[in-house]
């Protein structure tokens, strides 16, 4: 007989990693606004399922620290019971014998510093501070789009009331149709059942066969004027609303043409000129007035604006470069992405033809860099980055996209030098190879690797390490800036100045399309109801009842792209859209949480804000 | 029109119809718990699923749209085991105390679990205790709360307070006071609508009936009753009385029997209001400088409103008190004068439809004499149930009439229990004023109906008055901001906290899930039309009261006695 056997993977066990695959998926389909007490207690009763039971701290204590939870949870709970609560923690995290048992109880303390209140509130009223939020795409659009609202129109195939009800919270359907980092998307409950909805593609769908759609009336004229400075999405969804609210709005452009990063950063085979353009033009039909080529600071000033309007809204965006300090970067052939994408929409493209390049950074913009060059004619791209693939900040799905068009990704090569030749003229990339390091706010740093620099040989170096807001000039002019940032509130008035607001990237830092939309919204609310108004933006719509859902799991339909090798050419659009098909299936895998589950009590739609 | 089956029955029913709505049309009974029509359609109990084929999970009826061709099963074995199931859980969680309940017998777990034929309970019973301060008019008892959410619908969706919410998640999720405030800094009104909506026993009146009965059985103490007007519509519902029987004669000797030595009207003192309110709107009219519209001020419910919403409007409340407190600052003024009697020994009892009268006699500031003009409010409901403590047999008892000389009202008074009502008679009295001779009675009946907000204008004389009535705080709150906005101009306002006015008061006997406001103020109507005097300003006992005690209206004393700054009410 022999002593060892080959072990089949048991049934059960097989069985018990589906149900782990289940909960990992409902774990990342979380619902917003638990009660974090409740999930705590919870998390912890399914670490003691993954006790073995050996040691005490593990055994017993976190069984005693759930119960300890429990208590506050009844609403029994006492300021002693917290001091109880930390101790436990502590000493389980201090003498468990295994990972099983530490990080169970670790949770519990980083849980505590981060709920703080809510503890407290447990032990002083009796009940939790948290406040469940009932559609969660809805939650985490920043802009609230109603998404269960529009899916349900695009499955009755009633494509322009889609329009209309996404143009109720956001005027940039057409863009977002492309290229929304879609965070409606991270916590959809249908992940519960198989996988979240490709919420981006049906808007993409509902874009492609809605035709032109005319905008709502305007409210009467309030004879208020508003100054918008930036016309990038930021600065066009505000003036869009506060055109719609009776405002007279004007918007300064710095540049020839409206749309900022999205017309001069985003590639067109990602976003074509036609989309911005509609989205655009539906904007400027409210009557929006235009100056472009005028730049705030130059050939007008913010205290002549101030003076002019009765509120100025500040969106300019972060459109400056940032440089990583290295020797050699002032070399020819050395140029910023956001540079040389800018010049990509011009009539003349810079051609990069039989061209090696190398792009440096991890990010969004580093790709398009990346797959740009690839359009210009370049010999080779090399994607540069210090750390990690799976640490890259790009859309995974953008990274894959580079990879197939031919690109390479150098992964934990950190940028030391630029090689030049004696002409300042680039001929290579000296970089320090990397080890992938601790965890240190959040992520893993990377650190030297007990190897030699290594050169890697071009003619064009690109540079994709950020962006920074331009606001030298504003600053100049009075307006408070904290590393460049522009400081507002969250209602986005700026402090000290009264009438004027700011949002977008300028605030936040280069962020998402998304993101400067909810800005430029939530400054539109806050000047209506600056200049005494308080003017209802509502879209009018019956929504769709919902129907029933069958629970059977289907797969998500994912957008197919062109080719590689032909899409790699042009500049074309690159992603297809649904077929008919597949968006009827996509549709109707929506689970409507807008009716089902807490929003059939509360939340499930805001026609009016 | 959808056309669909439901049990063997073909039923067509318009669009956006919901299987529970299509089936009763049909006949077909589905039981229901947290369902609200309109109000609370959140199908949160479970208890309402039916089978519809071709569909794998049981549909709720009671949010459930029909859809064409639909076939509905609302009997099945697998429906029948759901709803069980579903009763039993809330059954787990729910403390069944049910003998010293003050809903049994009226509730409508009780009864369906009776209907399930639930005899035990298979799962852990565990109902959560949560303290409450027993000193509040309206009681919280979250051992038998169901979560059924009708208190947060209601008072959100009508009554736009908000003042409950829903919080915590899971097996731990309750209802609270919004935030965790105290309940009287989360700007209740008291309306007791959440009360009134509660399907079990988890939210009631404070009961106050033991001090009534102590109060009876003291010898030192001259017990006097009085009876709100739109008490005497509703009295006798729950005491399986027929409408003919429960007259509010035979409610005058019911209380009697409960050892009332005088048994007065409120009615009464609803006159003496219009007398005080009229005459001051006729005099904020004259008055350049005064502040229009004026607002009603009878109802608590509605001054808290005002006081906790629309502070700045507070000084448009009419400062003439409620006819609860008038009542009893004359009970024990001029009515204890008449007896010899020390007002501390005048005992003044209140039947009102109402929660937020107890809160309104406690207020320190309202009551003149000393201690309190009114010492005990009672609801409708704690009426009957000490009427059936005392074992009185309500239908064997002949009809009596009120005790004099406080216990005649006229027509006008009576319909003070109907949204309406206080404007009309008011301006029953303020035209009397205005041309010297009466209007035809019912010469204001425009301003009837169930509407929530409703506008008239009349021209009395060569005077154009711009007239609203809302009953509901939603319907209050939007005619407020369309005052507040300048939308909306009126010369006065009535507001009744609860719809259909105190008909449909928070302390009226509870049917769950119907409305029987209309029909109680029918009865209002009905009694005004049949009553011999049909203006407050021509009710005799009124007229003795101003001759014979206080003047005029709005003299020095009736200013005293019957008046109030309610801008300065401990809330």
């Amino acid at each position: 007989m022999s002593r060892l056997r080959i072990t089949p993977w048991e049934n059960s066990q097989r069985t018990v990693d589906d149900l782990y695959a289940d909960m990992e998926r409902r774990i990342s389909a979380a619902p917003c606004g638990n009660c974090p007490v409740e999930l705590t207690s919870a998390f912890l009763k399914l670490c003691l399922a993954q006790s073995c039971g050996k040691c005490v701290p593990c055994r017993i204590g976190l069984d005693r620290l759930a119960a300890l939870l429990d208590q506050l949870l009844d609403g029994h709970g006492t300021q002693e019971d917290l001091g109880n609560i930390l101790r436990l923690a502590q000493s389980i995290v201090d003498s468990a014998d295994c990972a099983i048992g530490f990080e169970a109880a670790q949770m519990v303390l980083d849980g505590y510093v981060a709920f703080q209140d809510d503890y407290l509130a447990h032990v002083n009223q009796g009940s939790c501070t948290a406040n469940f939020k009932s559609v969660p795409c809805v939650e985490l659009c920043p802009a609230h789009v109603d998404v269960p609202g529009y899916i349900s129109l695009v499955g009755e195939e009633r494509y322009a009331d889609a329009i209309r009800l996404i143009r109720k919270d956001n005027p940039f359907p057409s863009v977002c149709g492309l290229v929304c980092e879609h965070p409606c998307e991270s916590h959809c409950r249908r992940t519960i059942v198989d996988s979240p909805l490709n919420i981006r593609g049906i808007k993409r769908f509902a874009v492609d066969h809605a035709g032109v759609v005319p905008v709502p009336p305007l409210a009467p004229p309030s004879g208020k004027k508003v100054a918008i400075v930036g016309g990038g999405p930021s600065g066009l969804t505000a003036a869009y609303f506060l055109s719609l609210m009776g405002h007279k709005v004007t918007v300064y452009e710095r540049k020839p043409m409206l749309g900022g990063m999205l017309r001069y950063g985003i590639p067109a085979y990602r976003l074509p000129a036609s989309y911005l353009d509609r989205d655009i033009e539906a904007i400027l039909s409210t009557g929006v007035t235009v100056h472009v080529n005028t730049a705030v600071g130059q050939d007008i000033t913010l205290p002549q604006l101030r003076e002019a309007y009765d509120s100025v809204y500040l969106a300019i965006g972060a459109g400056l470069h940032k440089s990583l300090g290295i020797p050699g970067e002032e070399a020819k052939g050395v140029l910023s992405a956001i540079e040389m994408l800018d010049s990509t929409i011009r009539a003349v493209k810079p051609d990069f033809t039989g061209k090696d390049v190398v792009v440096v950074g991890g990010g969004n913009v580093a790709m398009d860099a990346t797959r740009t060059s690839v359009r210009l004619g370049a010999k080779s791209v090399k994607c540069v980055y210090r750390r990690r693939v799976a640490d890259m900040t790009a859309l995974p799905e953008e990274i894959e996209g580079a990879m197939a068009e031919g690109c390479e990704v150098l992964p934990l090569k950190a940028p030391v030098a630029i090689q030049t030749d004696e002409n300042g003229k680039v001929t290579g990339l000296v970089v320090q190879p990397q080890v992938i390091g601790e965890v240190r706010g959040g992520r893993p740093a990377p650190r030297d690797a007990d190897q030699p620099q290594e050169v890697i040989p071009c003619d064009v170096v690109l540079m994709a390490v950020g962006q920074a807001v331009d606001s030298k000039t504003l600053a100049d002019q009075g307006v408070p800036v904290n590393r460049n940032n522009i400081v507002a509130a969250d209602d986005g008035s700026v402090p000290g100045l009264e009438g004027v607001f700011s949002g977008g990237d300028c605030v936040s830092g280069p962020a998402t399309v998304i993101l400067a939309v909810a800005a430029g919204k939530v400054a539109a609310a806050s000047i209506d109801e600056y200049l005494g108004c308080h003017t209802d933006i509502s879209a009018n719509l019956e929504i769709p009842a919902a129907p029933f859902r069958l629970k059977q799991a289907t797969g998500r339909v994912d957008l197919t792209e062109r080719e590689a090798s032909w899409r790699k050419n042009d500049f074309e659009l690159m992603e297809n859209c649904m077929s008919e098909q597949e968006m009827a299936q996509e549709c109707s895998r929506c689970l409507r949480c807008d009716h089902y589950g807490h929003a059939g009590f509360k939340g499930g739609r805001r026609d009016t804000w | 029109m959808v056309t669909l089956t439901i049990d063997n029955h073909t039923v067509s029913v318009p669009n956006g119809t919901t299987i529970l709505e299509a089936a009763r049309k049909v006949g077909v009974k589905i039981p229901t718990l947290c369902y609200l029509p309109k109000i609370n359609e959140v199908a949160s109990c479970r208890v309402c699923a039916v089978e519809v084929e071709g569909v794998d999970k049981l549909a709720t009826a009671c949010n459930t749209q029909v859809v064409e061709g639909m076939v509905v099963h609302t009997n099945t074995q697998r429906v029948r085991i759901t709803r069980k199931t579903n009763v039993e859980l809330i059954l787990s969680q729910h403390v069944d105390h049910c003998v010293t309940c003050v809903r049994s017998g009226n509730c409508s777990l009780q009864s369906l679990s009776k209907a399930m034929n639930i005899q035990s309970v298979p799962f852990r019973k565990e109902a959560p205790e949560r303290p409450w301060d027993p000193a509040l008019p309206i009681l919280r008892d979250s051992a038998k709360c169901i979560k059924c959410l009708r208190c947060v619908s209601v008072c959100e969706r009508v009554q736009s307070l908000g003042v409950w919410e829903v919080t915590g998640s899971g097996a731990h999720t309750t209802v609270r006071i919004r935030g965790g405030l105290p309940m009287n800094e989360a700007n209740c009104a008291l309306c007791g609508q959440c009360v009134s909506h509660c399907p079990v026993g988890a939210l009631r009146e404070r009961d106050d009936t033991e001090a009534v009965f102590s109060a009876l059985a003291d010898p030192t103490k001259e017990v006097v009753f009085q009876i709100a007007p739109a008490v005497r519509s509703a009295w006798g519902e729950i005491l399986g009385l027929s409408p003919d029987q429960a007259t509010e004669k035979r409610l005058a000797a019911a209380v009697r029997a409960l050892g009332v030595r005088y048994v007065f009207d409120t009615t009464f003192s609803a006159d003496l209001t219009i007398l005080e309110e009229s005459h001051e709107f006729l005099q904020r009219l004259a008055d350049p400088q005064a502040k229009l519209p004026q607002f009603t001020s009878c109802c608590p419910g509605w001054v808290r409103f005002v006081r906790t919403e629309y502070p700045e409007m507070a000084e448009h409340l009419s400062t003439a008190k409620s006819p609860q407190q008038m009542f009893g600052a004359v009970a024990k003024s001029y009515f204890a004068e008449k007896l010899g009697k020390a007002p501390e020994d005048i005992f003044c009892v209140s039947v009102m439809p109402c929660t937020a009268k107890k809160y309104e006699a406690a207020v320190p500031e309202v009551s003149d004499a000393a201690g309190r003009d009114v010492d005990v409010v009672l609801t409708t409901r704690e009426l009957d149930r000490m009427l059936r403590a005392m074992q009185v047999n309500v239908a064997a008892l002949p009809e009596e009439d009120f005790d004099h000389p406080l216990g005649r009202g006229s027509g006008a008074g009576v319909i003070f229990g109907v949204t309406g009502g206080v404007m009309e008679a008011a301006l029953r009295t303020a035209y009397w004023k205005l041309t010297g001779e009466n209007p035809a009675p019912d010469a204001f009946e425009e301003i009837r109906g169930q509407q929530p907000w409703r506008e008239v204008s009349f021209t009395i004389g060569d005077r154009e008055l711009r007239l609203a009535v809302a009953s509901g705080l939603g319907a209050a709150r939007e005619l407020m901001d369309a005052l507040r906005a300048g939308q909306a101009r009126y010369d006065f306002v009535e507001v009744m906290a609860c719809p259909g006015g105190c008909s449909g008061g928070g302390g009226q006997p509870i049917h769950d899930g119907e409305d029987y406001a209309p029909r109680r103020g029918q009865v209002l109507y009905q009694l005004d039309r049949e009553s011999p005097v049909r203006f407050s300003h021509e009710n005799p006992e009124i007229q003795t009261l101003y001759q014979d005690y206080l003047g005029q209206p709005l003299s020095e004393k009736a200013e005293a006695l019957l008046h109030t700054d309610q801008r300065k009410w401990t809330l």
